[in-house]
C-alpha cells in the first residue's frame, strides 16, 4: 500500500483541518451526492461497491439503509462509536486523525435515508474525541456544511455527539439506541431491527465508524472502483487492530485478502521475541480462539474465509498469542471481561457469566481437575443459542474454541 | 376482525388471530409453554429466556409467493439453528411450533438451572413457596440436581423495604422486571427501576417517598418469585393453609372483585381471620389488579372498637330488649326519619327503604355527593364494559381525581386512552391521569356548572363529544359539596342527551361516588339531605345506620337531640351518642351486594364468622320491622335480594344465579396458571350483572339545577376558598384501623400553593364557619393560589366548599 483511504493523516497529518480536508477533496461526495444524486441513487453505488458493516457483523451497508421504513418518519441515522471490543482500536484512529472524513460519511449516509438527524455515540472513555468531534461538527456549520438548506438544496442536517458511561454492551445497536434515548443500556429484542424500530421507535440505521468513513470514497470513485480492491466477498480495504505478542502491534489498514502471515510477520514484525505462534483471536475479546497453524496463517482474510476454521473476521481485532500464553489464561481474562459486562438482562448470560467466572477462577487456583473443566464447557455450550444478544453469545466463544482446541492447556 | 392464522403446536393446530405472540396462542390450546418475564397484559421482552421453543416457518418461494413444497408436496419449514422466545414471536400461518422437542426441553432446563444458580432455595420458609412459579416450574422443567457450587451462591439482603407496604427479598429476585413493568407500563407510575448491571442487578425505587404508587401490591401477584411481599402478609401464613371466599372490595365505587383469604389461627385466640385481600378476576371490572387501599385496608373488620354487641344508653342488652326499645321509641313519637349510607349491601338498603316506607317516614342517604337520580336514568347499562372503549370514543372526566378516588377506574381510563379513546380531563387541578388526557381544560373551583359549556366552547372538543361513537362521562366531587354534585350531575346528563350518547349500551354517567354502594341507594330511591344539622334539630327519633354524623363533625349536638337509634360495625362518636345501639356484621362476615358505580350489581360472600353476637343489617331491620308489622327476609340474603328484585324497578329479573355467571376469560387464572397470570385468583363465583335502564316517561325526568351566579364561591383576596377533596388514604373508620397505612393517610392538613408563604409542615389554625381545626400545612405547585384543598374524612368537617382563614400560630396566640 501506498497510499491511505481511511488512514490519510498518516500521509497526510493536517488533514483534521477542515481547509486541509476539502484540499484534498473533503466534502465534494457529500455535495454531489446532495446537489446531484437522489438518496436511492447514493444507496445503490453503496449497495453495488459491496461495502459490508466494519463493526463485525459485516452485514452490507447499503441494503442495510434500503430497509429503512419509508411510511415511517422521521429517519436517524447513528454512528456506532462505541468501540469497545478489547483489542479494537481502529475507530478511535479514525476519528482522532481523520475526523472529517468520518464525519462527511455520516452526513452522506444522512442523506441517503433521509435523516435530518445524526447522534454519534461514543464510549464514556473517549470524552475527548467527543469534544474534538463537537468542534468539527461547529466548522463544518459554519461552513454550510451542516445546517438548514444545504447547498442550496432542501435537504437539513444537524449532528450531535453523546457519550456513553462505560458499558461494553452498548456497543450492541439496539442497547446503544436505548442509552441514547436515556434509558439503561439493555439490548432489545430484535426484530424488529432499527430500520424498522430505532431511536424513539423511529426507523434508524446505526453504522460503525469505519463503515462510514468508506462512504465518501465510494461516492466520489464509484462502485467499481471500490470493488476493485480487496475481495469478492469483502471488496475494500479494512483496517485491521495487532495487539498481543507481536513486535508492532498497531492499526494496518489492508485490503481485504491479505493473510494473518503477511499481517503478523510483515507488517506486525512478527511475534515478540521470535516464539512460535500458537493462536489468534481475530475478533478481539469476543473471538473464536484459532490454532495459528499455517493453513490458518496462508488464508486470504475475508468475512467468509475464517468460517471453515470455526472463527470470524468480527472487526479484525486480531489478537496474537504465542507459545508463552497458556489458553486457560486466556479464556480466564475473557470470562472476566464478559461478567464484568454482562448487562444482566438475559438468564443465560447474566448467570452464566457469573458461574463461569467462578469455574474458571477455581480451575485456575485449585489445579485443572477435568472435571471442573468438563463442567466450564458444559455452561459455555448451554449458554449457546439461547442469549437475548450478541454478548452472551461473545462470552462463550473463547471458553468453548479454547477448551476443544487447546485441551492440552487444560490438563 | 383481524385476519386468523393457523399454526401448529406440538402437533395440534391452532387459529388464532393474527399477531398473537405464540405463547398466549398455545395457552389457548391449552399448552403450557412457561414463562417468568411475559405476562399477558404487558408487552413481552423475552428476557427471562424460560419459553425457549423450535420455531419452523415454511420457506416462501421468492419468486412466486409461495411456499415451497417437499418431495410428499408438504410446505418445506425452516428452523433456526437455535432456540426461539415463544414470548416475542407471532404465530404466522404454517408455523410449526415444538415445545417438547429434546432440544426445547434442553433450553427450558438451562434456563432453569441457570436461574437458580443464584436462588438461595429458601422454599420452606418463603411466603411464595405453595403458589410459586419458579418452585412448580422447577418441579416441572428444571434439572433434579444443581451442578452450581453451593459456597460460590451469592448472598444479598432479605429485607429491603420498597417503601412501607412491600418488601424485597433481593436474593429471591430473579430479575424478571415484571415489577418495574407493571408499574411503567400499567400502572403509569414508573417508581421502580433497575440500578447496577450484570448480576449486581437490582430492584430499587426511585421515587420520593419510596413505591410511590397506590398499585403497589399487584406487584406481588405477579412477582414469579417470593422477591416482593406485603408488610400486611409476609411470614403471616402458607398459602396452602388459607381458605379463599369470594368478595367485593368495600371502599369505593369501581366494586373490585376480590379473594379474602382466612385461617384459623391460634395467634387469634382461635378465630378464623381474614391474612390478606387478592384480586379476583373480572375483566369487565378490575380485570386482575386491586388498589393499595383495597389491599390493606381490611383491617377495620378486626378493629379492637368492633361492636360486640347491642346495647342501650344505660349499658348491655339483649337484642330483644334493644329492639324493644328502638321500637317503643318509634312507634312513640311522631318526627323520624331513617339515615343510612353507601357502605351498606342492596339487601340492608332495600330493607331499610321498605320499613321507611310502612312507617311513611324518609329514607335518607348519608352523603355529601349528590346526582345519583341522573346516574340511574342516564347511567350505563346492562352489556356496558369500559374495557370496550377506545379509538373513536370519548371519555370525560369531570371534577374527580380518579386516581386517588378509584384508582381501578383510573387504570381503565388510561388503558382506554392508550387504545385510542379521547380522553378529556376537565379538573380545577392537575391530577394523575392529565398526563393520558387529550384534552385537559382547567377551571376554577366554583365554575363547576360552567364546565360542560366551556367544553362545548372549544371546536375540537365539542366535536369530540359530538363524533364519538360512545361517550362516558365521570363525574366527582372535587372541591364540590351535595348542591354543586347535582348541578353538575344534571349539566353532564344533558350533555349526553344533547351529543346522541343517552341511553345506548357503553354510553353514560358515572358517579365517583364516596361509598361503595351509594349506586344500589340511589337505584332504591333513597335521598340526599341538604341540611343534616337541620334535620337533627327538627326530628324526634333518627334511625342511623352505617352513619357517623357526629363523628364526621357534620352534626353538632346543641343541647337537644333527637332519639338515636344506631346501628354499625365500630364503636363511632354517634354510636356513642346512642340511645339504642345496634352491632352490625361487617360485610366480611355475611353475605349480600353492592351496586357499582358502573351499575353492576356483583355478590360478595361470607369470609369469617359474626363478630361477637351482631347480625347482617337487612335481618336487624328486618327484626325491628317485625314489631310494625312488616314482613322482610330476617335470614337469607338470597331471599331478600328476590323481595328486592321483584318490586325494584331496574333489578327486575336478577336474582344471586344470574350474578353468580361466570364468562370464559382471557388471561387464564388459577392454580396452574400462576406463572402466566400471576396469582390473581380465577372467578368462579359470578361477575355480576348490570341494571337494566329506567324506563321513566320522558316527563318523569328530573330538571337540572344551576346554581346562580351570586351563590357560587371563588377565590377572594383576603380569604381562603377552602374545598373539599377525596384521598385514596384516609382517617375514615375503615381505613384508619389499618395501622400499616398510618404513613400513607398521613397528617390532619390543608394543602395550599407555595405562593401561600406558608412552610411545608407549619402548623396552623384552620377557621371557617365557626370552625376551628389546628392542621399541617402540605405545600403543592398544583393547588391554585388562593384555594385550599381539604381531604375529606381526615377529621376537618367541611361538606362544602367555604370561605376561610388560616392563623399562624403566634396570632392565636
Amino acid at each position: 500500500m501506498t497510499q491511505y483511504l481511511l488512514l490519510r493523516h498518516r500521509e497526510i497529518p493536517e488533514i483534521s483541518r477542515l481547509e486541509v480536508y476539502r484540499q484534498h477533496g473533503g466534502f465534494e461526495a457529500f455535495r454531489k451526492a446532495v446537489t446531484g444524486m437522489t438518496p436511492d441513487q447514493v444507496t445503490e453505488v453503496v449497495k453495488a461497491s459491496g461495502l459490508r458493516g466494519r463493526g463485525g457483523a459485516g452485514f452490507p451497508t447499503g441494503l442495510k439503509w434500503s430497509f429503512m421504513d419509508r411510511k415511517n418518519w422521521p429517519h436517524y441515522v447513528v454512528a456506532n462509536a462505541d468501540e469497545s471490543e478489547p483489542g479494537t482500536f481502529k475507530d478511535r484512529e479514525i476519528m482522532e486523525g481523520n475526523p472529517f472524513q468520518f464525519l462527511e460519511g455520516v452526513a452522506i449516509a444522512s442523506y441517503a435515508v433521509g435523516a435530518n438527524r445524526a447522534y454519534i455515540y461514543l464510549r464514556g472513555e473517549y470524552q475527548h474525541i467527543a469534544r474534538w468531534l463537537d468542534e468539527k461538527i461547529a466548522e463544518m456549520e459554519a461552513a454550510g456544511l451542516l445546517g438548514e438548506r444545504l447547498f442550496g438544496t432542501d435537504y437539513s442536517l444537524r449532528m450531535y455527539t453523546h457519550l456513553g458511561a462505560g458499558a461494553y454492551i452498548c456497543g450492541e445497536e439496539t442497547a446503544l439506541l436505548e442509552s441514547l434515548e436515556g434509558k439503561r443500556g439493555q439490548p432489545r429484542v430484535r426484530p424488529p431491527f432499527p430500520p424498522s424500530f430505532g431511536l424513539y421507535g423511529k426507523p434508524t440505521v446505526v453504522n460503525n465508524v469505519e463503515t462510514l468513513a468508506n462512504v465518501p470514497l465510494i461516492v466520489q470513485n464509484g462502485a467499481e472502483w471500490y470493488r476493485s480492491m480487496g475481495t469478492a466477498d469483502a471488496p475494500g480495504v479494512k483496517i485491521f487492530s495487532l495487539s498481543g505478542r507481536v513486535k508492532r502491534p498497531g492499526n494496518y489498514e489492508l485490503p481485504f485478502g491479505v493473510t494473518f502471515r503477511q499481517l503478523i510477520y510483515e507488517y506486525g514484525g512478527g511475534i515478540l521475541d521470535d516464539r512460535p505462534i500458537k493462536a489468534i483471536m481475530p475478533a478481539g475479546a469476543s473471538s473464536s480462539l484459532l490454532r495459528a497453524d499455517d493453513r490458518l496463517l496462508d488464508t486470504p482474510l475475508d468475512y467468509a474465509s475464517l468460517r471453515p476454521f470455526g472463527g470470524d473476521l468480527g472487526s479484525a481485532s486480531v489478537i496474537v498469542i504465542d507459545d508463552t500464553v497458556s489458553i486457560d489464561w486466556v479464556i480466564q481474562k475473557t470470562i472476566r471481561f464478559f461478567k464484568h459486562e454482562s448487562c444482566g438482562k438475559c438468564t443465560p448470560c447474566r448467570e452464566g457469566t457469573y458461574w463461569m467466572k467462578h469455574l474458571i477462577d477455581r480451575i485456575r487456583t485449585n489445579g485443572k481437575e477435568e472435571k471442573q473443566v468438563q463442567l466450564l464447557l458444559d455452561v459455555a455450550r448451554q449458554m449457546q443459542g439461547k442469549c437475548l444478544c450478541a454478548l452472551g453469545e461473545f462470552s462463550t466463544m473463547a471458553v468453548v474454541s479454547g477448551i476443544e482446541r487447546f485441551g492440552e492447556d487444560f490438563r | 376482525m383481524s385476519k386468523m392464522v393457523t399454526l401448529s403446536i406440538d402437533g395440534i393446530q391452532v387459529t388464532v388471530p393474527e399477531g398473537t405472540l405464540i405463547v398466549d396462542a398455545a395457552r389457548q390450546a391449552g399448552i403450557d409453554i412457561p414463562v417468568f418475564c411475559y405476562h399477558p397484559k404487558m408487552e413481552p421482552v423475552g428476557m427471562c429466556r424460560m419459553c425457549l421453543v423450535e420455531i419452523g416457518r415454511p420457506m416462501i418461494d421468492r419468486n412466486t409467493g409461495q411456499p415451497i413444497l417437499d418431495e410428499n408436496g408438504q410446505p418445506k419449514l425452516q428452523f433456526l439453528g437455535k432456540l426461539e422466545t415463544a414470548c416475542t414471536n407471532t404465530v404466522s400461518d404454517g408455523m410449526v411450533v415444538l415445545t417438547q422437542s429434546e432440544k426445547a426441553r434442553a433450553g427450558q432446563k438451562a434456563t432453569v438451572e441457570f436461574l437458580l444458580t443464584s436462588h438461595p432455595l429458601d422454599c420452606p420458609i418463603c411466603d411464595k413457596g405453595g403458589e410459586c412459579p419458579l418452585q412448580d416450574l422447577t418441579m416441572a422443567y428444571g434439572p433434579t440436581q444443581s451442578r452450581f457450587l453451593y459456597e460460590d451462591k451469592i448472598h444479598l439482603a432479605k429485607h429491603v423495604p420498597l417503601g412501607e407496604l412491600i418488601y424485597l427479598d433481593r436474593e429471591r429476585c430473579i430479575l424478571c422486571a415484571r415489577c418495574i413493568r407493571f408499574q411503567s407500563e400499567i400502572a403509569g407510575d414508573a417508581v421502580l427501576t433497575f440500578d447496577e448491571r450484570g448480576r449486581s442487578s437490582q430492584i430499587i425505587t426511585s421515587s420520593e417517598p419510596p413505591f410511590d404508587s397506590v398499585f403497589s401490591g399487584n406487584t406481588t401477584d405477579i412477582c414469579p418469585v417470593g422477591a416482593l411481599t406485603t408488610a400486611d402478609f409476609r411470614f403471616g401464613a402458607r398459602p396452602w393453609e388459607l381458605k379463599a371466599a369470594a368478595s367485593i372490595c368495600s371502599q369505593c365505587p369501581v366494586g373490585c372483585n376480590i379473594v379474602y383469604n382466612t385461617r384459623r389461627e391460634a395467634r387469634s385466640d382461635g378465630r378464623i381471620v381474614i391474612k390478606r385481600v387478592l384480586p379476583r378476576q373480572n375483566e369487565e371490572v378490575n380485570e386482575l389488579w386491586i388498589c393499595d387501599k383495597g389491599r390493606f385496608a381490611y383491617h377495620y373488620t378486626e378493629s379492637p372498637s368492633r361492636l360486640a354487641a347491642p346495647r342501650l344508653a344505660g349499658g348491655p342488652a339483649s337484642w330483644d330488649q334493644a329492639l324493644e326499645k328502638a321500637a317503643q321509641a318509634l312507634r312513640t313519637w311522631q318526627k323520624k326519619a331513617i339515615l343510612a349510607s353507601g357502605r351498606l349491601s342492596n339487601e340492608d338498603l332495600y330493607a331499610l327503604k321498605r320499613f321507611a316506607e310502612a312507617l311513611n317516614v324518609p329514607a335518607y342517604l348519608y352523603t355529601s355527593m349528590g346526582g345519583g337520580e341522573w346516574v340511574r336514568r342516564y347511567g350505563l347499562r346492562a352489556g356496558s364494559d369500559l374495557g370496550h372503549l377506545g379509538a373513536g370514543d370519548t371519555i370525560l372526566v369531570i371534577g374527580s381525581d380518579l386516581y386517588e378516588e378509584a384508582p381501578i377506574w383510573y387504570l381503565r381510563v388510561k388503558q382506554a386512552a392508550e387504545r385510542g379513546a379521547t380522553l378529556i380531563l376537565s379538573n380545577p387541578r392537575f391530577t394523575r391521569l392529565e398526563r393520558f388526557a387529550h384534552y385537559a381544560v382547567r377551571y376554577a373551583y366554583g365554575d363547576e356548572s360552567e364546565v360542560i359549556g366551556r367544553l362545548n366552547a372549544d371546536a375540537k372538543i365539542a366535536q369530540a363529544l359530538r363524533e364519538a361513537r360512545n361517550l362516558v362521562i365521570f363525574f366527582g366531587s372535587e372541591g364540590m359539596g351535595l348542591e354543586q354534585t347535582e348541578a353538575l350531575a344534571a349539566a353532564c346528563a344533558q350533555l349526553l342527551t344533547e351529543t346522541g350518547h343517552a341511553e345506548r349500551v357503553d354510553n353514560g354517567l358515572v358517579g365517583v361516588w364516596p361509598r361503595a354502594n351509594d349506586q344500589g341507594a340511589w337505584e332504591m330511591g333513597f335521598e340526599p339531605v341538604s341540611d343534616l344539622q337541620a334535620l337533627f334539630e327538627e326530628l324526634d327519633v333518627l334511625y342511623l345506620v352505617a352513619a357517623d354524623p357526629l363523628g364526621d363533625g357534620v352534626v353538632r349536638l346543641n343541647g337537644r337531640k333527637p332519639f338515636l337509634i344506631v346501628q354499625d360495625i365500630l364503636e363511632t362518636e354517634t354510636v356513642r351518642q346512642a340511645d339504642v345501639v345496634l352491632a352490625a356484621c361487617a360485610y366480611t362476615e355475611r353475605e349480600g351486594t353492592f351496586t357499582s358505580g358502573e351499575r353492576r350489581v356483583q355478590r360478595y360472600f361470607p369470609a369469617v364468622p359474626h363478630w361477637g353476637e351482631c347480625k347482617p343489617d337487612f335481618a336487624i331491620t328486618a327484626m325491628l320491622a317485625e314489631a310494625f308489622g312488616l314482613r322482610l327476609e330476617a335470614h337469607s340474603a338470597a331471599r331478600a335480594f328476590q323481595e328486592l328484585a321483584a318490586s325494584v324497578e331496574t333489578f327486575k329479573g336478577l336474582d344471586y344465579a344470574a350474578l353468580s355467571e361466570v364468562r370464559a376469560q382471557w388471561p387464564p387464572t388459577g392454580r396452574e396458571d400462576y406463572p402466566f397470570s400471576g396469582t390473581a385468583q380465577p372467578n368462579t363465583q359470578g361477575m355480576g350483572k348490570t341494571l337494566a335502564a329506567v324506563t321513566e316517561a320522558p316527563s318523569a325526568r328530573p330538571q337540572p339545577k344551576v346554581p346562580r351566579e351570586a351563590e357560587r364561591l371563588r377565590p377572594e383576596e383576603g380569604t381562603l376558598l377552602l374545598v373539599p377533596i377525596t384521598r385514596l388514604f384516609d382517617a375514615g373508620s375503615l381505613v384508619s384501623p389499618s395501622a400499616l397505612l398510618h404513613k400513607r393517610i398521613g397528617a390532619r392538613r390543608v394543602i395550599l400553593n407555595p405562593a401561600s408563604g406558608l412552610e411545608q409542615g407549619a402548623q396552623v389554625l384552620l377557621e371557617w364557619e365557626g370552625h376551628q381545626v389546628e392542621v399541617t400545612v402540605e405545600l403543592d405547585e398544583n393547588v391554585p393560589a388562593g384555594v385550599g384543598l381539604v381531604p375529606r374524612s381526615m377529621g376537618i368537617p367541611l361538606q362544602q366548599p367555604a370561605r376561610g382563614h388560616l392563623h399562624t400560630p403566634e396570632r392565636v396566640r
